[in-house]
């Protein structure tokens, strides 16, 4: 029976984004999505449970407006492709739904930060087990560095140097009741 | 909720969070089975010992097929063409395959606590797969999983466990897990073969089929398990079948018309169940295999993955 480490504790150090700036973020990813791919022919959304799934579903309908196209959007839970099993405590799996068939489609992985890579490292993995994709692209709302895999987003709503103490939260409408992006530094005890 | 517990014993002693935690982690991956390429690799490096002292179909193919699909090294050990032949003891036999590093063994054996000896004698994690007639927490778990799939929750359901009670560690485990999730249990069946404690864990009491099917939502009927019987509970097969079997004449008469059939197997068609049940609409004899993978993927996956688990 291992101990739980105690959780850290984290207070708000500074805004990143409000609900404007997310928005107008999500518009321009949208339009450079449609740019790169010559439009949204063969396209499809898979978001990382669970903040990147919103954000997939806000992106499509942003692409409905924009070209009105209907994309898919499917879930990922990379639970059982993390290479830390056993480090973190109870592994919680949620379940993967991509309720279409990726082969041939050019597929859109959206995850709300992208920090060390290793979570999309992972969700290549996942995804490449479920079929054979044209091509996979990345989309991260938000890109704080410190990467330890060679991982390279095509799109990204704002870059963000931090440092490895701190935390960036993104607080999205569906699950916290507000649209709004922070830095976050531990408290000390 | 969060996994600490090293083995998998028996569900008297889980609370209810951890059979809720163990039925949606296995609910969640029931989407691998319906993939092209059916494996993750969750326990990649990871080895899992199927320790088998009793004949077995769908728990050992199953506790293979969930290994295996999750990446794990799987290897079966029955005790025939074994050296339990030469006379090597359970657990120096136990002991013996513990010394190579496995990180899960999963046992079955005919005497009851003993999983519950090789969780203390050995350091990897231990999963009952029935000892005796003690317990079967795998098979529990399923069979909830199946109920709460068909019926979309636990609350205030009904359920008959009908049969040979006596023998049945299916019945013992699910008493105690469908009594701590909140659901009625009757268990129903001649009097010799409703074991005397059988209310001291919270179950009703009923010795006519025709009462005890009346108002449940779930008849779980259990199988005529022969093979452990002294002679004389029973004064035949066809005298059990005729009072104690479940045909749709009788289904129809006196059961609600959404109850769902389920059976642990293997099933004596014609003994418990007429094949009419067994393959008719109610039954969900087959979902519950099905599940079972499931469930045996989410159970090696908690204790493979709690924290510091060995060789994690």
């Amino acid at each position: 029976m291992g101990a739980a480490a105690p959780a850290p504790r984290y207070r708000e150090k500074a805004q990143v984004l409000d609900e404007t700036a997310l928005d107008r973020a999500l518009t321009r990813i949208a339009h450079e999505i449609l740019e790169k791919n010559g439009g949204a022919k063969d396209l499809a959304f898979v978001g990382l449970r669970t903040r990147g799934v919103s954000l997939a579903h806000r992106l499509a309908a942003k692409i409905a407006q924009i070209d009105g196209t209907t994309l898919p959007v499917g879930t990922l839970d990379i639970t059982l492709y993390r290479d830390d099993l056993g480090m973190r405590g109870t592994p919680v799996i949620r379940g993967t739904d991509i309720p279409f068939s990726i082969k041939d489609k050019t597929v859109i992985l959206v995850d709300d930060v992208l920090f060390t890579g290793r979570t999309i490292r992972a969700a290549l993995d996942a995804i490449i087990d479920l079929g054979r994709p044209t091509a996979i692209q990345l989309a991260c709302l938000i890109d704080r560095g410190h990467r330890e895999l060679p991982i390279r987003p095509d799109y990204i709503g704002k870059n963000l140097p931090t440092s490895r103490r701190e935390s960036v939260a993104v607080r999205l409408r569906e699950h916290d009741g507000e649209d709004r992006v922070v830095i976050e530094e531990p408290v000390e005890a | 909720m969060s996994w600490t517990r090293k083995d998998l014993l028996a569900m008297r002693e889980l609370e209810a969070g951890e059979i809720v935690l163990l039925v949606d982690t296995a609910a969640s991956l029931q989407e691998i089975a319906t993939r092209d390429i059916k494996k993750v690799p969750a326990l990649r490096g990871k080895t899992v010992v199927n320790l088998f002292y009793e004949s077995s179909t769908r728990t050992r193919t199953s506790f293979e097929i969930a290994g295996k699909w999750l990446s794990a090294d799987v290897i079966n050990f029955s005790a025939s063409g074994s050296s339990t032949s030469k006379g090597e003891s359970f657990v120096d036999t136990a002991k013996n395959i513990a010394a190579m590093s496995p990180d899960v063994v999963v046992v079955r054996h005919s005497s009851a606590g003993a999983a519950a000896l090789l969780a203390r004698e050995l350091p990897c994690s231990i999963v009952n797969a029935g000892d005796g007639a003690h317990e079967h927490p795998t098979q529990a778990l399923l069979d909830l999983l199946t109920i709460r799939e068909k019926k979309g929750h636990f609350d205030g359901l009904h359920v008959a466990i009908v049969g040979d009670i006596a023998h049945s560690r299916v019945a013992r485990s699910n008493i105690h897990g469908m009594r701590k999730l909140g659901m009625t249990v009757t268990v129903a069946g001649p009097p010799t073969l409703i074991p005397p404690f059988v209310q001291e864990l919270g179950a009703k009491v009923s010795y006519r089929l025709e009462d005890a099917i009346g108002d449940v939502d779930v008849i779980m009927m259990l199988r005529l398990q022969q093979e452990r019987m002294t002679a004389g509970l029973i004064p035949s097969v066809r005298e059990y079948s005729r009072y104690w079997g479940l045909t749709l004449d009788k289904l129809a008469r006196h059961a609600r018309p959404d109850v769902l059939i389920m059976h642990p197997g293997p099933v004596n068609r014609g003994v418990e169940l007429s094949p009419e049940v067994a393959d008719g609409p109610y039954s969900v004899i087959l979902d519950q295999v099905s599940r079972g993978v499931a469930v045996r993927m989410g159970v090696l996956l908690l204790l493979a993955g709690r924290k510091g688990g060995d060789g994690g």
